[in-house]
């Protein structure tokens, strides 16, 4: 992996390319894709012998999605406002570990270390908020939120900060990032590690989050796992990503060097500094996606949480279905949220459908969207082949590298 | 040590020589405090740690700068180490460092990455990425214990489970060669599909109970002979058929990248496609016969967790491995021989972890992260930049 042809020549391109495609298409692809995967999922249930549509019904139900319907009233309405709280809550952190690969993409990145960000956000959210008992309330959760997204970040950007020095491809080094996280969180937790519980040395698990540091809930029963106000962090968040890309300098940046860091770099920009910044932001969205889950809901970690967190993968197919903008990700999060809280435990119907089986079905039709999606690589490209002309932003649509392969 | 250095310039040592001398005088270090030299004093450690920086610093004066710092660090770490083993009891040394056993453990878990890196290999140096080893060594830990299970056979078990692994990767090759899609993608897809997929079936079939414990499991080839000899026999005389076909499986594909036909035209074919496309190379069919072959190498290393090494299935029971084969692949700079020794060393850790909870659980968990944080140092390009094949990544599109 020389460092001269490596960053711009082979590596880059593909994913630059395929964040290219991704924006264009408007939302007819990401639908037919979502829909194409839930009949999969269907066809998955009919031949083990469940029926899909009692299925995904029931899954609907799961969701709590009805309340959002005026007619739905009395008891339904009230399940069902538990239900969407649930939804919410795991859509939050969907958003933001969606933003983080999104963010990275737009740059010609692929940030697959979503999953190792969120970790360290989380661990460092748990420390900040399980120390410093008597600190106030609003300041310990904005210095807990602050720690957990400067973690994610520094992580991150430890990424970037190797592609920039030595050329090494971003793809292994957050995979092996991720893995690295895993294994120092389950460390600190687990018995005699630094961070286990103070309480109960057999445990291990972390200690609890002061009341002090928990995000308040506005909406349900803080004691059944009402919605806390992380969402609105979550949303606020995705204006601060569509901002940074759209009306700053960084972003034009950012974007620069996603469409061609050859040319970038022509233009005076120092494309390896770019690469460092890319990363530290979207390390900052996990990281602060770890934070949520941590003061809001969560409380504690244990080292199984670490172990089987899946959320950071999550955001890849988020970021994926939402073709890198900024609402198409809160829209996907939503699906991808809707579609796990509608198969947990809590919330599925075990009559109508075993929801361990749900829970795997789930991955299948996450692991089919991702396969769609880029499949439709070319199914795009030919659409755009046929119609032959860029549509909105023009000149912009054509410096994106067409699918012949670059000769060094 | 400025005198050392000098003496040793006017002997003339080449600096290569010395860094690798540095090296091995740094393991040593660590080595002479466990057994069977078990010395209790860590003065002697001490000394030799010295000769090492010693011959370290020269190096990198003589122009061998990574080499000779790399040697620095080596004898710094040995002489910690060995400073940590000397304070410990000499009977938890003697039982986490019981060579021959640690030996077996390390070829015992460095089966599955054998398996998984020499899938890697063939399928990136043809030319395309597969970070999809994971979910190939996924199905076939289930397909293969499933088969084995319903067909009450452990070979037929080898075969099915190695079948759905090559039709994962036939997925895989299908959607980056043909509709050329983004290969980390698609191996991202592919991993989690994989996931779903096993623990749907295995939930489906076999509900809350797990897989039955009277599986067809692969055996031991136990050597006539060789097992009764002290060391050698405790160490590899027992080893799972399995584990001796890894081992073959390393000069069989040594031999067929570099000295075969074939193997030169599928590393053409990940080297300069379009050079061996003008030459009549089929380049895609190329391709998707080795990341065929990669899903159904990989899918074996599964079959070994499953139905040589546990016995049993569960949810996601690769846990990481599939990543750890690709850093083998990575660690080894994408060749067989390269890679077997990566996957040995992170079979080697693996294997050592789980004895140091003699000593302290939690450092043996930590212990966990040692391959991918070397992986980072080898990418990096700290110790030796290991490149890739040339067109890796980038579909072929013939003109």
């Amino acid at each position: 992996m020389s460092a001269t042809q490596e960053p711009e020549g082979v590596a880059a391109t593909p994913a630059s390319r395929l964040a290219a495609y991704l924006r264009g298409g408007g939302v007819i692809v990401p639908l037919l894709t979502t829909v194409l995967a839930f009949l999969a999922g269907g066809l998955v249930m009919l031949v083990t012998g469940a029926d899909p549509i009692a299925t995904y019904e029931a899954i609907w139900k799961g969701t709590g999605l009805q309340w959002l319907f005026p007619w739905v009233t009395g008891e339904d309405r009230t399940i069902a406002a538990t239900n969407l709280q649930q939804t919410l809550i795991i859509t939050t952190p969907l958003i933001l570990t969606g933003l983080a690969v999104a963010f990275a993409f737009r740059a010609g990145l692929f940030n697959i270390g979503g999953n190792g960000q969120y970790i360290v956000g989380s661990v460092a959210a748990v420390w900040v908020g399980s120390s410093f008992a008597d600190m106030p309330s609003l300041l310990h959760i904005v210095l807990a939120i602050i720690a957990a997204s400067a973690a994610g970040a520094v992580w991150a950007a430890i990424a970037g900060f190797l592609k920039a020095t030595t050329g090494a491809h971003e793809v292994i080094s957050t995979i092996m990032l991720n893995w690295i996280a895993v294994w120092v969180g389950v460390w600190l937790f687990s018995q005699d590690g630094p961070l286990q519980n103070d309480q109960n040395a057999s445990l291990p698990v972390s200690n609890d989050v002061v009341e002090g540091a928990r995000l308040p809930v506005f909406w349900g029963d803080p004691v059944l796992q009402g919605l806390h106000i992380g969402l609105f962090i979550a949303l606020f968040a995705v204006i601060v990503f569509w901002f940074l890309l759209n009306r700053s300098t960084v972003g034009y940046e950012v974007r620069a060097v996603g469409f061609n860091p050859e040319a970038a770099r022509y233009s005076g920009m120092n494309v390896g500094k770019n690469y460092i910044v890319v990363m530290a932001v979207c390390g900052l969205f996990a990281g602060l996606a770890g934070a949520l889950d941590v003061l809001g809901w969560q409380f504690r970690i244990a080292t199984v949480d670490i172990q089987i967190t899946f959320i950071g993968f999550f955001g890849i197919a988020v970021a994926l279905l939402g073709r890198n903008t900024a609402t198409g990700t809160v829209a996907a999060a939503l699906l991808f949220g809707a579609l796990l809280s509608g198969t947990s435990q809590r919330n599925l119907d075990p009559t109508v459908f075993e929801p361990s089986l749900a829970a795997n079905l789930t991955y299948i039709i996450q692991g089919l969207v991702i396969l769609i999606v880029s499949a439709d690589v070319l199914v795009l490209g030919l659409i755009r082949r046929g119609r032959g002309v860029f549509r909105r932003d023009g000149p912009a649509r054509a410096a994106a590298p067409a699918t012949s392969e670059p000769e060094p | 040590m400025s005198a050392s250095t000098v003496a040793a310039s006017r002997v003339g040592i080449p600096a290569r020589t010395a860094g690798w001398v540095g090296i091995g005088l740094g393991v040593l270090a660590a080595y002479v405090a466990l057994p069977p030299f078990l010395i209790r004093t860590p003065v002697v450690s001490l000394l030799i740690a010295a000769a090492a920086i010693a011959a370290g610093v020269y190096a990198s004066r003589e122009g061998e700068t990574r080499l000779g710092w790399i040697a620095v660090a080596i004898a710094v770490l040995g002489a910690l180490f060995a400073v940590i083993a000397v304070n410990s009891g000499e009977g938890n040394l003697e039982r986490v460092f019981a060579w021959s056993a640690l030996i077996a453990g390390m070829l015992r878990f460095a089966t599955p990455l054998i398996f998984g890196a020499m899938g890697g290999i063939l399928s990136e140096r043809s030319g395309v990425i597969n970070i999809g080893l994971e979910g190939m060594m996924l199905m076939g830990a289930f397909f293969g214990i499933f088969g084995a299970d319903l067909l009450d056979s452990w070979f037929l078990g080898i075969m099915v489970g190695v079948a759905s692994g090559a039709l994962l990767g036939l997925v895989h090759a299908f959607v980056s060669i043909h509709l050329r899609a983004d290969q980390v993608v698609s191996g991202t897809a592919i991993n989690i599909l994989a996931l779903g997929i096993t623990g749907y079936v295995f939930i489906y079939h076999y509900g809350d109970q797990g897989t039955p414990t009277d599986i067809p499991r692969v055996p031991n080839v136990t050597l006539p002979g060789v097992e009764d000899i002290a060391f050698v026999g405790e160490a590899i005389g027992r080893m799972n058929l399995l584990t001796w076909a890894a081992l073959l499986l390393v000069p069989v594909l040594t031999v067929f990248l570099f000295r075969t036909r074939g193997g030169l035209r599928l590393r053409s074919v990940g080297e300069k496609p379009r050079a061996a496309d003008s030459l009549g190379l089929p380049v895609l069919r190329t391709r998707y016969l080795a990341v065929t072959a990669s899903g159904a190498l990989a899918a074996a290393g599964g079959v070994y967790l499953s139905i040589a090494l546990l016995g049993s299935f569960n949810e996601n029971m690769t846990a990481g491995r599939g990543f750890i084969a690709l850093a083998a692949v990575i660690f080894g700079g994408w060749r067989p021989w390269g890679a077997l020794a990566g996957a040995l060393l992170f079979g080697f850790s693996t294997a050592l972890a789980q004895r140091l909870p003699a000593f302290s659980e939690s450092t043996a968990v930590l212990f966990q992260a040692l391959p991918y944080v070397l992986t980072l140092v080898v990418v990096a390009g700290v110790i030796g930049r290991s490149r890739p094949p040339a067109a890796i990544g980038v579909p072929y599109v013939k003109e």
